[in-house]
């Protein structure tokens, strides 16, 4: 029951992040990258990360990628500019380093296949309680700083948006 | 076997209960306006003599809806247009996966806790789960090709995300006091008595918490004073305004089903869910035989004061339809009541002398407490009602600024406050 879901979820995921970036119409890429988003999070449920299962639907699904759709249907994209871009020699490389990081993948995954599978965390690990835990006990120095860096970020943004141009 | 079948039982049940509510929501709704602005409203659509106070026309209007053409306008685009009514619809539905109705049920030596899904996430289930809610409309909005639905998309979707905050940083007060996320853990801590007489329910040590969250979710249900989405005078109908038939239908099932969702996390949270006030678990159980008795006494008083009720409104419609079978109706219902009541009080007296087993008392509590349950859903069910017939609509910057600039802030002092009294309460105790 576990393999036939995680292989449907991982499948799923695998799919929709082919098709986020193999699809024309930005808005049918964007709806991809969301079924990805949902599956990823179905995988993170089937490892008893439950915080992060939630966290994954609430702020990826639920929240960025809203924004991300809400900006596509503003921009109101034409036609145009959506044809076919001639294939450069920048994209070349990009390909060539995509295909590098896959091919290192791939032989990092086979030369697992057959062994042991990892031992199962705890349930405790990934629970509300647990992630609480964590980030207030040895993580709090990390999590105060990030804190700090989404303070920033917050800071500038109402900088920018006051500015009189 | 056994657990999955008693699993598929319960998702049915509260299946049940969502979408039962929801028809019955479309006639109070109706037959509510009608009250409130002193007009009779449905009463004609009848199936023989029964007219049930224009509950016929639920069925009428549903049947409207399946059998009406679904159109689909040239100018959409055919996929997504056909996706949104069922994304919006689903999500919600799902949302009463964690939704506790009863407390945990035991029974033939097993323990089963009356929710579908256990999730140790409970509560933040439903806010991420209600949070693709906003798919459904942003896709229809942007899938019927028409500037007034793309509009009402923008707003809904503009509208839920600003208003998930607030609601989600309203819970985080009801949290810390009973120091849990799982719906179950919280509704058990509000069955405690504050100084031995006040039940600790939520919106007793919260009221800051519960206002912020009522307004919050009046907002993501898309209700009226926010029901900015589909504001006929500026925009049509919103998102929905290219779909007919029953791809309409799922829009306004789906706006209906969020109500009940948004009833049913106020009950759950701050009022107590399945509590009954007063009264524990162990104390239901243990005068399970006094409450059947009081159960079908109330009830056959109930249904006899209900008998002579129609056959005097059977009486008095006497020639008002000219001799038409719908004037039979008083007296039909009045016998069925008659028997319903002679039925109940049959079991009344047979309660006496008869001894409750073990099993019996705690499905009495059982009922209890899902009747309990109900209730207050459907109370708060009518105040969303009430208040759409009673307030007028928001202006878009007032939504906004009362989003953002007030609620926000609200939520921020809610918690501060909470925690410190949490703080001196630990230290005054320990």
């Amino acid at each position: 029951m576990t393999a036939v879901l995680f292989y449907f979820f991982a499948g799923v995921a695998v799919i929709g992040a082919l098709a986020m970036v193999s699809l024309r119409n930005p808005l049918s890429g964007a709806f991809a990258l969301v079924g990805t988003m949902v599956s990823l999070a179905a995988l993170f449920a089937m490892l008893n990360a439950e915080f992060v299962f939630i966290l994954q639907i609430l702020v990826y699904a639920g929240a960025i990628m809203v924004l991300v759709i809400f900006t596509i249907m503003l921009l109101n994209l034409d036609k145009q500019e959506l044809k076919e871009v001639p294939v450069s020699r920048m994209r070349l490389l990009g390909m060539g380093a995509v295909c590098a990081l896959l091919a290192v993948g791939f032989i990092r995954v086979f030369s697992h296949f057959g062994s042991e599978p990892p031992a199962f965390i705890d349930a405790e690990f990934g629970s509300i309680e647990g992630v609480g835990r964590m980030m207030l006990g040895p993580y709090l120095y990390p999590f105060e700083v990030i804190s700090l860096v989404l303070l920033v970020a917050i800071v500038g943004v109402v900088l920018l948006a006051k500015r009189v141009v | 076997m056994v657990e999955y079948l008693i699993l598929f039982a319960k998702a049915v049940f509260i299946l049940l209960i969502a979408l039962v509510i929801m028809p019955v929501l479309i006639y109070v709704e109706r037959k509510g306006s009608s009250f409130i602005q002193d007009r009779t409203g449905p009463n004609r659509a009848a199936i023989g003599p029964f007219r049930l106070a224009g509950l016929v026309h639920v069925l009428a209007d549903v049947t409207k809806l399946l059998t009406k053409e679904m159109m689909i306008p040239p100018h959409v685009n055919r996929v997504y247009f056909i996706v949104a009514p069922f994304i919006g619809f689903t999500v919600i539905v799902g949302a009463f996966a964690v939704i506790p109705w009863a407390d945990t049920f035991h029974v033939a030596g097993r323990e089963i806790p009356m929710l579908v899904a256990d999730l140790n996430g409970g509560i933040l289930y439903i806010l991420a789960i209600t949070s693709l809610h906003v798919y459904g409309m942003v896709f229809a909005g942007w899938a019927s090709n028409n500037k007034f639905a793309l509009m009402g998309g923008l707003r809904s979707s503009a509208q839920m995300i600003s208003y998930e905050l607030p609601l989600g940083l309203a819970m985080v007060g009801i949290f810390m006091v009973f120091q849990s996320v799982h719906l179950n853990t919280i509704v058990q801590g509000q069955g405690e008595l504050l100084w031995g007489w006040l039940p600790r329910w939520g919106v007793v040590v919260q009221p800051l918490g519960f206002i912020l969250f009522t307004i919050a979710a009046f907002a993501e249900a898309n209700r009226t004073p926010f029901d900015l989405p589909e504001g006929e005078s500026e925009i049509v109908a919103g998102y929905h305004v290219e779909y007919s038939g029953i791809r309409f239908a799922m829009f306004y099932m789906g706006e209906y089903v969020a109500i009940v969702l948004s009833s049913c996390m106020i009950t759950t949270l701050f009022f107590g869910g399945w509590q009954v006030p007063w009264l524990t678990t162990q104390q239901l159980v243990d005068n399970a035989d006094l409450l059947l008795k009081i159960m079908l006494g109330a009830g056959g008083l109930g249904a006899l004061t209900f008998a002579v009720w129609m056959f005097i409104y059977g009486q008095r419609i006497k020639g008002n339809f000219g001799g038409s079978i719908k004037e039979k109706e008083g007296d039909v219902l009045g016998v069925i009541n008659l028997v319903v009541a002679a039925v109940m009080f049959a079991a009344f007296f047979r309660t006496f002398g008869l001894d409750l087993p073990e099993w019996g008392a705690r499905t009495v509590t059982l009922v209890v407490q899902i009747t309990m349950f109900v209730l207050k859903v459907c109370f708060w069910c009518w105040v969303f009602i009430w208040v759409r017939w009673s307030l007028p609509r928001f202006r878009y910057d007032q939504l906004m600024s009362l989003g953002w600039k007030k609620m926000i802030p609200l939520s921020f002092v809610n918690i501060v406050l909470t925690a410190l009294v949490i703080l001196l309460i630990d230290r005054a105790g320990g």
